[in-house]
């Protein structure tokens, strides 16, 4: 960076600062959910249902036409091609034999693509969508090995398999990066996250932990992990001129439109992303090289294209959550009061993306303490760029934070619970905002009670034959996020159905189901009179499926979108209605109408409104009010996870037994869909604690079980009934009183575990996943 | 995938003729069609031999089982449960009940192994794919490989939890070839890596498998399976036993005992089972039998917990069949 791109971005900085303190010292009124949102009080309404999924009946009937599904004419099928090197140059790519075979329209690589801008990289813009900012099939360079390096279209999948086989490259190795050893002698840098640095100091916290009378000091490490969704990513595209439509499987279809425009030099709206079903996100179904790839060939071949990555392809293609390595230490009194914590380490990462797994989040608001130091440093290997998977930092920041408390409450010999509470913090410790919703220690009430903690034995004091028997906590917590951009569309028909729109996604969360119900409350109609459109980037809003944000982005967008609606609605009632005279924030959306607040018997039904108006529908489009919450209160939902392990005296397996969730994240919307997002996410943590980890062969870079054969994740026999509990407390301050609760599941669920089995054993392991050798 | 020949054989002579010495035959395809997919398989035909005779049939005093027996009706089969215990639990702790409807016996013998490098056809070393390039896995991860009878030249290990059983109910295997039929002892028929690891049994070219044969064994009625692995279900065994045992007054008379996922091979453990042989059937007894057979264990750096997990299996597996708790 320049003398003067430093001094802007200073001066830049400089000015967020005071925006910052400005938001935090605002008054609430100013705030969006300063005032709460009336659907919070509203107790009879289809929120809180336990609806069924809209999408339920055509994905079980097999009529949800996923990406790879999508029916077009002339369709070409597409194989890619692999570098196996991790870093150099093609000296020379042998494309004849694949060329020859039968069935093959094209083989692309380097040397006749067509030449295009490098994908956004994530977080680099609003809207930028890419894993990576490695231009893709641009010239002879390999930057990671399984790199792609070559695309073959043909007339079927198996042709082009076949053909792809066929490629033949030879390479100018040049020597990389390919461990963290060697990463790290290389020198490690500053990680930042979101924009802001990854690291905190308050006070000397290396010197207040020496001080400590009691202490905990342990490094904790956590392997790599890769994306298996079950639907493999794929799309099914096609040029119509210079305009792109492409079926894809997308958590971000804004973000990925825009994205594609910026690589092929188009105009936003020149491309069309739909994605109406996606099997599986969790944070990888954003922009990688295959929608470039497809998109590419479809121009050079003149023909609609599918690729569907293998599984193999989305290993080698699609990154992954990256390694760390953690060091806790904490420094408390002998009543457990904190007087540091020290949350430190080093994660891998690439020269092209800037995803430094952050596993200080959650620390940085879960504690009260004295002093903090928290630090993340990423080397740089050589190696496919890595990027979100579900609960990025906390998913594995809980793992170590979680399981130094537990080491720290068998050194002070005191009830980890009862640890843990000692130090809740009032406010924010890190940042001094308050909480707009904690109850942490209810949660954990709850749980503790319900789970049976008071049963719990000593570490090694419960055997049943040749299984011993351990129970284990640990504390759960994910930001409540929700990003700028959000927007949506109502149509309200004289009829009294209403089209709300939005840009956003279902990947199997219940997303369409658990905002059709907001919606239906929100406009005082009925279920089956709302239609809720999204995953279709001509929709209004820039809604990322990430973060756990679409549920609060989607409440504000419509919310704002609603109140524009009231307000056109007042207009058009006139002066001969029963509303006439009143203010927008006077009535509210009941019964299929709009009634006074304070009168309620001043009511007018919509088709009243429209018929007297003679209109057959009225539109309004709205933004939500930029997400200024999140920096005013410190905004976050918990878990309190309890977990029954019985690890085998023999031969060191563990089995989970039993698995409580606690959960305090807000209003639930949906008990069904709910349940079945904390339990998969749960079901990810004890796969986390147990099985999940990359084999990334250090000596060539290259990923060895890019496999669900190899890389394991819990089969149903893996996983006992697992029990979920919440208090259903409303955030004051959020959208329909509701948190995005994706991803607090998986997060202090792999210290649970870890935890219970120190429990059972005796053993403390500190690297995951925690296998048999480790126990034996 | 490469392009291949099809044809579906009606009988045995009909398989022989058209594989005519160089075609592959084709099971269940649950792991052939897999290899092929990778590329690591180009067979230029294919002889499906899943429509043969898939019978279950009493045969000197044991049972005579068709290579195209499915594994699910296999270990479903009631004398199979009620006689052969150890062969119904090894096949159930395989794979997945989908996997085991495709899969049969004669392709269950013939799977190939689970290493990773094996499996990377275009990034990895493999002198079982190309003889003399040389192996990946001695240095890289070999947490799944052989602690046993493993060569410089591969470390690899015969994945099927079928063929531990086998080998300790003495099966027997009955080939037809273009040159005749011959029947092989299980324990034969796979070979330890050497220097050719790209051999893995003794199959000659063309050779088809028509059927396994187990002997009566009084013995195998008090039999059992045990299959320690990284997830409960679904996973490659890190180490199994079978084992069957025949005791009287705290003696053992006889006894077979088999282990899996430690050797190129499935591992017949004639050394533990001469050392059990007429001794009493003690913890004791058993760890030095167990001790005995892996005292020539050659652990790689992956892979060194396998030895002291397979001392325990082994010991626990015992254990469970005489009562004695480990
Ligand atoms: C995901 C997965 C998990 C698995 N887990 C396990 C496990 O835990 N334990 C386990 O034991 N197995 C496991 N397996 C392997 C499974 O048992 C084998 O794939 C199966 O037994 C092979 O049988 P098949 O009939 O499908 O063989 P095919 O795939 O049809 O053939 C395999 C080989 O046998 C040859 N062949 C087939 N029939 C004959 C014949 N009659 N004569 C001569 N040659 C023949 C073929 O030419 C080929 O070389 C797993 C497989 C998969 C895919």
């Amino acid at each position: 960076m320049s003398v003067l791109g430093d001094a802007a971005a200073k001066a830049k900085g400089a000015a967020q600062q005071v925006m910052k303190k400005a938001i935090e010292v605002a008054p609430d009124s100013w705030m969006p959910g300063g005032r709460p949102d009336p659907l919070i009080r509203r107790q009879h309404g289809h929120v809180g249902q336990p609806v069924s999924r809209l999408d339920g009946r055509v994905k079980v009937r097999g009529e949800a036409r996923f990406a790879a599904e999508v029916p077009m004419a002339n369709l070409t099928y597409a194989a890619l091609a692999y570098s196996t090197i991790p870093k150099g140059r093609m000296t020379g790519i042998e494309t004849a034999a694949a060329e020859a075979a039968p069935g093959v329209v094209l083989v692309m690589t380097h040397r006749n693509m067509p030449r295009l801008n490098p994908p956004p990289l994530f977080m680099t813009a609003s809207k930028a969508a890419a894993g990576d900012d490695i231009p893709v099939m641009q010239d002879d360079r390999v930057y990671w090995n399984g790199q792609p390096i070559a695309l073959v279209l043909a007339e079927t999948q198996e042709q082009a398999e076949h053909a792809a086989s066929l490629v033949t490259v030879t390479y100018n190795e040049e020597s990389a990066v390919t461990s963290l050893a060697a990463g790290k002698a290389q020198g490690t840098e500053p990680g930042s996250f979101q924009g802001e640095p990854l690291k905190i100091d308050i006070g000397d916290a290396e010197a207040a932990l020496a001080a400590a009378p009691h202490k905990v000091d342990v490094a904790y490490e956590t392997p790599r992990h890769n994306h298996n969704a079950i639907e493999p990513h794929a799309a099914t595209l096609a040029w119509d001129g210079d305009n792109l439509v492409v079926h894809d499987c997308s958590q971000g279809v804004a973000h990925v439109a825009w994205s594609m425009a910026q690589v092929f030099g188009l105009k936003e709206d020149q491309v069309r992303i739909h994605s109406p079903f996606v099997g599986g996100g969790f944070g990888g179904k954003t922009m990688w090289s295959y929608q470039v790839l497809g998109a590419a060939a479809a121009k050079l071949s003149g023909r609609p294209v599918r690729i569907a990555l293998s599984r193999e392809g989305v290993y080698r293609s699609v990154g992954g959550r990256t390694l760390t390595e953690q060091r806790v230490a904490l420094g408390a009194q002998a009543d457990g009061a904190f007087d540091a914590i020290i949350h430190t380490g080093t994660v891998a990462m690439t020269a092209h993306n800037a995803l430094p797994e952050p596993f200080i989040v959650a620390t940085r608001s879960a504690y009260a303490a004295g002093t903090f130091k928290l630090d993340v440093e990423y080397a740089t290997l050589d190696m496919i760029a890595n990027t979100f998977m579900r609960a990025p930092g906390e998913a594995v920041g809980t793992f170590a934070l979680e399981c130094a408390i537990d080491e720290l409450a068998v050194a002070l010999d005191m009830d980890p619970i009862a640890l843990r509470l000692r130090n809740e913090p009032e406010k924010d410790p890190t940042s001094g905002t308050p909480f707009s919703s904690r109850n942490i220690v209810e949660a954990y009430r709850a749980g503790a009670e319900r789970f049976g903690w008071a049963g719990r034995r000593a570490p090694g004091q419960r055997r049943e034959g040749d299984w011993l028997v351990g129970m284990g906590c640990a504390t759960g917590t994910y930001p409540y996020y929700r990003m700028g951009g959000g927007a949506a569309r109502i149509t309200l028909h004289s009829d009294g159905r209403a089209l709300v729109g939005i840009a956003a996604h279902e990947m199997g969360m219940g997303t369409a189901t658990a905002s059709t119900q907001v919606a239906a409350d929100r406009l005082g109609l009925a279920m089956d009179q709302v239609t809720f459109a999204y995953g279709d980037s001509a929709l209004p809003g820039e809604v990322l499926a990430g973060g756990s944000q679409q549920t609060a982005s989607i409440g504000a967008s419509v919310m704002a979108a609603h109140q524009r609606l009231v307000g056109e609605l007042l207009k058009l009632a006139g002066n001969d209605s029963p509303l006439a005279g009143l203010k927008p924030d006077e009535v509210e959306s009941a019964d299929a109408g709009l009634r006074c607040v304070a009168a309620p018997d001043r009511f007018e039904s919509y088709a009243s409104i429209l018929g007297r108006a003679q209109r057959d529908e009225v539109t309004v489009v709205a933004e939500a009010p930029p997400p200024l919450e999140m920096q005013h209160w410190s905004m976050h939902s918990y878990s309190a996870m309890f977990c029954e392990v019985r690890v085998n005296a023999v031969t060191g397996e563990t089995r989970v037994s039993r698995v409580l969730g606690s959960f305090d994240c807000g209003r639930i919307l949906n008990p069904k869909t709910a349940r079945s997002q904390f339990r998969g996410g749960i079901i990810m943590g004890i796969g986390l604690a147990l099985m999940e980890e990359t084999q990334f062969d250090e000596r060539k870079g290259r990923i060895m079980n890019p496999s669900l054969g190899e890389y394991l994740v819990p089969v149903h026999a893996d996983l006992p009934v697992i029990d979920v509990i919440w208090n259903d407390i409303p955030d004051p301050h959020a959208p329909m009183g509701a948190h995005g609760i994706g991803e607090i599941g998986i997060t202090g669920t792999a210290a649970a575990v870890a935890n219970a089995v120190y429990n059972a054993t005796g053993k403390r392991i500190r690297d995951l996943p925690i296998t048999l050798d480790k126990l034996m | 995938m490469t392009p291949f020949r099809y044809a579906r054989a009606t009988d045995v002579t009909d398989a022989v003729r058209l594989a005519d010495g160089g075609a592959r035959y084709l099971g269940g395809g649950t792991n052939l069609v897999d290899l092929m997919r990778e590329t690591i398989e180009r067979p230029a035909a294919l002889v499906d031999v899943s429509g043969l005779p898939a019978t279950i049939e009493a045969h000197d005093g044991g049972l005579l089982i068709g290579a195209a027996v499915r594994n699910t009706a296999l270990a479903e089969h009631p004398a199979v449960r009620a006689r052969y215990p150890v062969l119904a639990r090894a096949i159930l702790a395989g794979a997945s009940a989908q996997i085991r409807n495709m899969a049969t016996v004669g392709g269950n013998l013939l799977q190939r192994t689970r290493c990773a490098y094996f499996y990377d056809e275009e990034g990895s070393r493999c002198n079982k794919r190309v003889p003399g390039q040389g192996c990946d896995a001695i240095d890289g991860f070999n947490r799944i490989h052989a602690i046993l009878g493993a060569s410089p030249a591969c470390v690899a290990t015969h994945p099927s939890d079928m063929c531990v059983a086998l080998a300790a109910l003495d099966a027997i295997v009955h080939l037809h070839g273009p040159d005749g039929t011959r029947t092989v002892a299980l324990t034969d028929f796979h070979t330890l890596p050497g220097e050719r690891p790209d051999i893995e049994t003794v199959l000659a070219p063309g050779e088809l498998i028509t059927a396994l044969a187990l002997p009566a064994s009084p013995l195998a009625a008090r039999s059992t399976y045990r299959k320690v692995r990284d997830r409960a279900s679904y996973a490659f065994a890190l180490v199994s036993v079978a084992a069957a045992i025949d005791l009287e007054d705290g003696i053992v008379r006889d006894v077979r005992l088999a282990l899996g996922g430690v050797a190129h091979k499935p591992w017949r453990a004639t050394k533990a089972e001469t050392a059990l042989r007429n001794g009493p059937a003690t913890e004791a007894a058993f760890r030095a039998a167990a001790e005995l057979e892996l005292a020539d264990a050659a652990p790689l750096a992956g892979n060194g917990f396998k030895v002291e997990l397979a001392r325990r299996a082994i010991v626990a597996t015992l254990g469970e069949l005489t009562g004695e708790t480990a």
